[in-house]
């Protein structure tokens, strides 16, 4: 149907939608953050082959648990990411409220809720004074986040003293930790993978939203979202916010994981940037899906499991990790520009034909929109 | 050469501004040691302050280059760890063997900066994230090679460390003699106006017949040297090498955070070294101050956080007023002075 019409009435359809469900889907896998769901499953089968019991229903669901934490911090940045920025303090933010969880919780089962509420707040805060400096004060986030990193995480220490202190009560650790028992084929379903499942759905869901939409626009070009009249400094910071209650969410799973320790969380931003780049979103905005940068988590973990079994020497990983970022990113980059020269030069062929009816409107066609 | 001469007023008011800070800093230095009973301006403290600007000014001009050029350098830490120990194994406490240690300290630093500038000129790969991955690699290959400090450095060679002409140490001078060889390639070799034209705005410069691979690789290849000779400086210090020293320094952000607190525009093209030097002459200070006071070491961190975010909010008002509202942000903002519409402001 859509290739008939594309065909008849010349460039009718945008390029991105022409062809078959078929043709389209594998388009999609040749962009990065298609390739990142293919990367997945040849790793899926790399592994399977050299442990076949991780192929098992129930060693998969607990995997997916085990990496959900990284996976919601990922689509966490993506957020501010895609919007053209960085956030650096995602690692304290997580280690802020695991040290949070382990001293105000205590073994106080009725403190869970209200304890769990400030830690929402708090990490809504941090975002709050992370987006206003970025957007206000006009600092590159980089600098902005990379201050409340120091500040963050030498307040934890300070207060703490370093060491690990206090353990929450197990009932709170059972959301990192438990899951549904009795499932019949899945054994047991982990809490932490219906949480990513939820927020997974709701990312995909605000990111259809207009304000998912105008996220994009401002990383791909901030003047032409204010010259259209966005405030762009509220979405900014509503994406910082997110970004920072991800981390939130990451730190409320990795309790029941970890323990409370001033340690977990280090290294978290870095991680989360490296599996939201390796999703094939570009660093700097505009490009990218917020599934890709949970697929790129989980291909980050599924390869250092690949690692494990295959018997590689735990040191090595980082090796790994550095080599694999810049090959995605290197493919990534050539595969966007692709992409873009695709773009460019397309819509000149067929005319710039309105999509709807034959009255040609009388404005200057716009050859650069897509 | 038209754009350059009107680019000149705002930056020597930009770093102008930078040294303001620095002397502010100092005068409240100075009134909060003597508070606590001290001479700040005593020959052992001023020694003091300067030997704290050697390792991080070693890196930071190197960090001033590859950002002046639109890249950044995260793998630096880790060079510098490298540098430590491949110099003192090379040395292996032998007087003989420092020249070879340091050429092949520096020569690998070199290769690692060759390989980053190329994978970030060529292959369009990202700064930040090219140099994120060459510092992972280099962190498994420290991780697995080396399980703790190796190497250790004659006694010649430690005196670089140990050295002061008056109450200027050895370092320091070595580290400005750098940073005035860098001045020089940056004002008056054709590559270093290049440089900037590409940090600024890198298809105007190509329009305009620069190759702009060059100076990326370039920036990329003086900024690993020079953390490979911050290594060798901590190697001197030390005695010995040790693969977690560039980390423990967290050299990275810091370098970026001295850089940009030198007015240097984070997005490239704009800046320069003398700022770089105030920025790292603010933290020495406030370095030296804080632990006068004897303030908590985590404390020291939340200082810093907040001093750069509040400094580089200053200087980025400030260039906000200088630029037309619709340059905005940095990513647009590489190419300045744009006629004086009135337009941009609504």
């Amino acid at each position: 149907m859509t290739t008939a019409d594309a065909t008849t009435t010349r460039g009718a359809t945008l390029p991105m939608s022409e062809g078959g469900t078929a043709a389209r889907l594998g388009r999609t896998l040749r962009t990065p953050g298609g390739a990142v769901f293919v990367l997945v499953a040849v790793l899926l089968v790399g592994v399977v082959a050299a442990n076949p019991s991780f192929g098992e229903p129930g060693s998969l669901i607990r995997f997916i648990g085990r990496t959900a934490p990284i996976a919601i911090a990922a689509m966490g940045q993506y957020f501010v990411i895609v919007s053209g920025e960085f956030d650096l303090s995602m690692g304290s933010v997580v280690t802020m409220q695991v040290v949070i969880a382990g001293n105000f919780i205590g073994q106080d089962e009725s403190r869970i809720l209200p304890v769990m509420l400030l830690m929402l707040v708090l990490g809504a805060l941090v975002g709050v004074v992370n987006g206003l400096a970025t957007t206000m004060l006009k600092v590159p986030s980089f600098i902005v986040t990379l201050g409340t990193m120091l500040a963050l995480s030498g307040l934890v220490l300070y207060l703490t003293g370093g060491a690990a202190t206090g353990n929450p009560v197990d009932s709170f650790r059972q959301i990192g930790r438990g899951g549904i028992e009795g499932v019949p084929v899945l054994d047991v379903i982990p809490y932490p993978a219906i949480i990513l499942l939820v927020l997974a759905v709701a990312a995909v869901w605000l990111m259809r939203r207009p304000f998912g939409r105008t996220l994009v626009a401002v990383g791909d070009n901030p003047q032409a979202v204010h010259l259209s009249g966005s405030a762009t400094w509220w979405l900014k910071t509503r994406a910082f916010v997110l970004s920072s209650l991800a981390a939130t969410v990451a730190g409320i799973i990795l309790v029941g994981y970890a323990g409370v320790h001033p340690s977990v969380g280090q290294g978290y931003e870095f991680t989360a940037i490296t599996a939201v780049v390796v999703g094939g979103v570009v660093l700097g905005g505009g490009r990218g899906w917020v599934l890709s940068a949970a697929a790129g988590a989980f291909a980050l973990e599924l390869l250092f499991t690949l690692l494990n079994f295959v018997g590689v020497a735990s040191t090595w990983r980082d090796t790994v990790q550095g080599v694999i970022i810049i090959v995605a990113v290197a493919i990534g980059a050539r595969a966007w520009q692709g992409g873009r020269r695709r773009r460019n030069t397309e819509p000149t062929t067929p005319g710039a034909e309105p999509r709807h009816t034959g009255s040609a409107p009388t404005t200057p066609p716009d050859p650069g929109t897509t | 050469m038209n754009a350059l001469a009107r680019l000149r007023p705002t930056q020597l008011t930009s770093t102008g501004i930078v040294y303001l800070v620095l002397v502010l800093v100092l005068v409240l230095g100075a009134v909060i040691t003597a508070a606590s009973g001290r001479n700040f301006f005593s020959g052992g403290n001023i020694s003091a302050i300067l030997t704290g600007t050697s390792i991080l000014g070693f890196i930071a001009i190197g960090q001033t280059l590859v950002i002046l050029a639109g890249s950044l350098d995260l793998s630096v830490p880790y060079v510098a760890s490298l540098a430590s120990l491949l110099g003192g194994v090379t040395m292996a406490g032998q007087t003989g063997n420092i020249p070879l240690a340091v050429v092949t300290a520096l020569g690998v630093a070199a290769l690692i900066g060759l390989v980053n500038g190329l994978v970030v000129a060529y292959l369009h790969v990202h700064g930040f994230i090219a140099t994120l991955g060459m510092g992972l690699i280099l962190a498994g290959y420290l991780g697995t090679t080396y399980k703790g400090s190796a190497g250790s450095a004659p006694r010649d060679f430690r005196l670089i460390g140990a050295l002061n002409i008056g109450p200027v140490p050895l370092s320091t001078i070595i580290m400005l003699g750098c940073a005035v060889l860098v001045i020089l390639l940056l004002r008056r070799t054709r590559i270093g106006h290049h440089l900037y034209a590409v940090g600024g705005n890198k298809d105007v410069a190509r329009l305009s017949g620069v190759r702009t691979q060059p100076p990326v690789v370039l920036a990329h290849v003086l900024c690993s040297v020079l953390a490979g000779m911050a290594g060798l400086l901590l190697l001197a210090r030390l005695s010995v090498g040790s693969p977690t020293i560039g980390t423990q320094g967290g050299y990275d952000l810091m370098s970026i955070a001295a850089v940009v607190l030198g007015g240097t525009v984070l997005a490239g093209g704009k800046g320069n070294i003398l700022g770089t030097l105030g920025g790292v002459a603010i933290f020495a200070v406030m370095d030296n101050v804080m632990s006068v006071m004897q303030l908590n070491a985590f404390l020291q961190d939340v200082v810093r956080g907040l001093v750069i975010v509040i400094a580089v909010a200053v200087y980025a008002r400030r260039n906000a007023d200088l630029r037309p509202a619709r340059f905005e942000r940095s990513g647009a903002a590489r190419h300045t002075p744009a006629p004086t519409t009135a337009g941009g402001a609504a």
